[in-house]
């Protein structure tokens, strides 16, 4: 309670269940708004990718697009398998989703505005986020079909595998912020992350894009595989939360990016909502630009990425950031940061030739 | 604790978005390891064989048409050369280079079709598809300039072709010469050497030597094994003869193989189109044929080689007006004979890039 009081602004003028309340309409308003951005941003970024024109008839530039399929998505006959094991089938959707809302209660949009600034934050995070994979494993085992039953295994597979270096790159922003709550991570930020843990950035990035789904890591729901994964037997509105679930994930993935290496919140001159708001779209086209590019990765490839490749640079970095706090505390960024970037380097491009594929002779 | 496990059977297709028309492969899974494969046909069929020997030798060309429909001008070519062997009709110069021509642009927009939704199989999201329909469209662009259509073209006729060339297409034929090699270069800068790509795709569905001969694979699939086999030099029909041009071949017979010999086919696609736009000669570009074809009682083999093998018309006359029996060896059923070695002990994703560069129509499978 003490810590929700602390971030009320000293002239609220309302009490503390206003506070609650506002907020967390504020959060959904925000999770909602940038699901429907991101998919039309998706469609029409995507699109551009592929030089194509992407959906411009509804509304200016295609905007209404979202809402048009919304629409179309309710009228849908909402088929449950007769097989099926209908509870968990019902429950798989709002298990996978609640627990994204949650994790955006303890990010905060401007300095001071968050619903709960846990001191905890960081562990939070990974906690809440796994359970998202219970739902969709639910949602694939539920369905008695084989194709969702791959497609769940391969879910709760990777994000365990993805789960442990994306924990130790949080890790070393812990060490470097000297302080778990995601608020003092975003205070700690005057020179934003990405510039002095580099490598811990590349990890978490990797292991964001498994965490939700994402090309190359997207054989959950590998299309050409799997037909459609975990929801091959979800149809109408149950269909249409599974499909927020994901965009939601993106959402969360972006702000999480966004959070811990892009500086959060801060930044000159533009108000810090904007700032916020810029850097989880700049991060989202970022991913965009990945799914329209990258083939996917075969189950057993993206597990040898988290084991071999991840867990040991991420346990390197760990012990590099701690070196570095431990003996130069105060060493000048202009030193550091030239320095880890010349580490990260040298680490990838190390590590990319240990697990690389043997080249080909070109032009047979 | 041993867990117990028991592998399970998992019916890719008919309907599956991966299986290129209407196929299915009955596999038994072990987790995500594949025990065994049956591959189901038949889902496409549509007695073309026996529509063969209901119609006349001329009304049977469209028919030729829907066997491979990716590849339409390819598949009329051997039906064409079995009735002229049978009826002894002479084809003019111009002809068989404009023959030459067309099918040689229809290989580039059938390759370019195979690579992309191998690509899409392996989940690139659609990018390289629709960068490679860019050109695949340009080519169906100059084929509509010739013969007013866009999928199944209807374009060859006993000694000859349906119709010359407009005055406008040599100059935009020229114009795609000109820049295809450059697009070539683009999709191999993109993918060639992507880390992705190639440990999707190297020395996985490798195919022996031994086994694609036994198999009577042909095609990228037996050239990919490394086995240099190709009708055009090795039984040259038409002016083949006369043009001049590699045949590439692969080293390990896998997947990536098989996709870089059909990227170094369009190339020399292209090298064979400037040869033939340079040596076509001016002429009629139909011979003389009667209006009612009746060819003397025999029979007739001619083959060619098509995108996906060698491509055989086997046609048998009674002296009548209607063949007695019309048989085509189809290329993508005999490579297709392979894939149950290929994907036992795969995984199932690699099944689907295996399946998927073996390259299928499911039109010719089926007839």
């Amino acid at each position: 309670m003490g810590i929700l009081m602390s971030t009320l602004p000293p002239d609220w003028p309302g009490n503390f269940w206003w506070h609650l309340l506002v907020l967390t309409l504020l959060l959904i308003g925000f999770l909602m708004t940038s699901v429907i951005i991101f998919i039309w941003m998706e469609r029409r970024v995507i699109a551009r990718f592929q030089i194509r024109l992407g959906p411009n008839r509804v509304g200016p530039f295609g905007l209404l697009q979202p809402f048009a399929d919304v629409v179309k998505i309710l009228t849908k006959e909402d088929i449950i398998p007769s097989r099926a094991d209908k509870i968990i089938f019902w429950l798989a959707p709002a298990v996978a989703f609640v627990p994204v809302l949650m994790i955006l209660a303890v990010i905060p949009l401007m300095g001071g505005l968050a619903l709960a600034d846990l001191n905890i934050g960081v562990i939070y995070i990974v906690a809440v986020s796994s359970v998202t994979a219970i739902g969709i494993f639910m949602s694939g085992f539920a369905s008695n079909n084989k194709y969702s039953l791959i497609g769940a295994m391969r879910e709760v597979a990777q994000l365990i595998s993805y789960e442990i270096p994306m924990l130790l790159a949080l890790a070393s922003t812990v060490i470097m912020a000297g302080s778990l709550a995601v608020s003092g991570i975003v205070a700690a930020q005057s020179i934003p992350f990405i510039l002095v843990q580099p490598l811990g950035f590349v990890i978490f990035l990797v292991a964001t894009l498994a965490e939700i789904n994402r090309t190359p890591f997207d054989l959950v729901e590998a299309d050409s595989e799997l037909t459609a994964g975990f929801n091959t037997e979800y149809s109408g509105m149950k269909w249409a939360v599974l499909y927020l679930v994901e965009y939601s994930e993106a959402v969360i993935g972006s702000v999480l990016i966004t959070t811990f290496f892009l500086g959060g919140w801060r930044g000159p001159f533009l108000p810090p909502i904007i700032w916020f708001t810029v850097k989880v779209f700049a991060s989202f086209f970022f991913i965009l630009w990945i799914r329209s590019t990258m083939p996917r990765l075969r189950i057993d490839q993206s597990m040898a990425l988290a084991w071999k490749g991840l867990l040991p640079l991420a346990l390197l970095n760990l012990f590099i950031t701690g070196v570095k706090v431990v003996f130069w505390p105060a060493l000048s960024p202009w030193i550091a940061i030239p320095a880890y970037v010349f580490v990260t380097v040298l680490l990838v491009l190390l590590w990319s030739r240990l697990l690389r594929t043997r080249r080909p002779a070109l032009g047979s | 604790m041993a867990l117990a496990t028991e592998p399970f059977i998992l019916n890719i297709g008919p309907a599956h978005p991966s299986t290129h028309g209407v196929f299915r492969m009955r596999t038994t899974l072990d987790g995500e390891v594949i025990v065994d494969v049956e591959p189901v046909f038949g889902y496409l069929h549509r007695g073309i064989e026996k529509l063969c020997e209901r119609r006349t030798y001329k009304k049977n060309i469209p028919l030729t048409d829907r066997l491979d429909y990716v590849s339409a001008i390819n598949n009329n070519w051997p039906y064409v050369l079995a009735v002229e062997q049978l009826a002894g009709i002479q084809v003019p110069p111009r002809a068989e280079y404009l023959r030459v021509i067309m099918s040689e642009l229809q290989r580039i927009a059938s390759h370019l079709l195979a690579i992309g939704s191998v690509m899409n199989d392996m989940g690139i999201f659609f990018t390289a598809f629709m960068y490679m329909f860019r050109e695949r469209e340009k080519i169906i662009d100059l084929l509509e300039m010739v013969t007013g259509q866009r999928l199944l073209y209807n374009y060859m006729r006993f000694g000859g072709v349906s119709q010359d060339i407009p005055t406008e297409f040599l100059p935009a034929l020229a114009k795609f010469l000109k820049v295809m090699p450059g697009y070539l270069d683009e999709y191999d800068q993109m993918l060639a050497e992507n880390e992705i790509l190639l440990s999707r795709m190297k020395g996985i569905g490798i195919l022996k030597p031994q086994t694609a001969i036994g198999a009577s694979t042909s095609g990228p699939v037996l050239r990919g094994s490394g086995i240099k086999w190709d009708l055009r030099k090795a039984a040259p029909y038409s002016v083949y003869d006369k043009l001049e041009f590699d045949v590439p071949t692969g080293a390990n017979g896998d997947c990536y193989d098989r996709y870089r010999v059909r990227m170094e086919e369009m190339r020399q696609s292209l090298r064979i189109i400037q040869q033939a736009v340079e040596q076509m000669p001016a002429g009629k570009f139909q011979g003389r044929v009667p209006l009612r074809i009746r060819p003397p009682a025999g029979e007739a083999y001619a083959q060619i080689e098509s995108p996906r093998g060698m491509l055989g018309c086997y046609l048998v006359s009674d002296g009548s007006e209607l063949p007695y029996r019309c048989h085509f060896r189809a290329p993508a059923f005999l490579n297709l004979t392979v894939l149950r070695e290929l994907l036992i002990g795969q995984k199932l994703a690699d099944a689907i890039v295996i399946f998927g560069s073996i390259d299928i129509s499911m039109g010719e499978v089926d007839r």
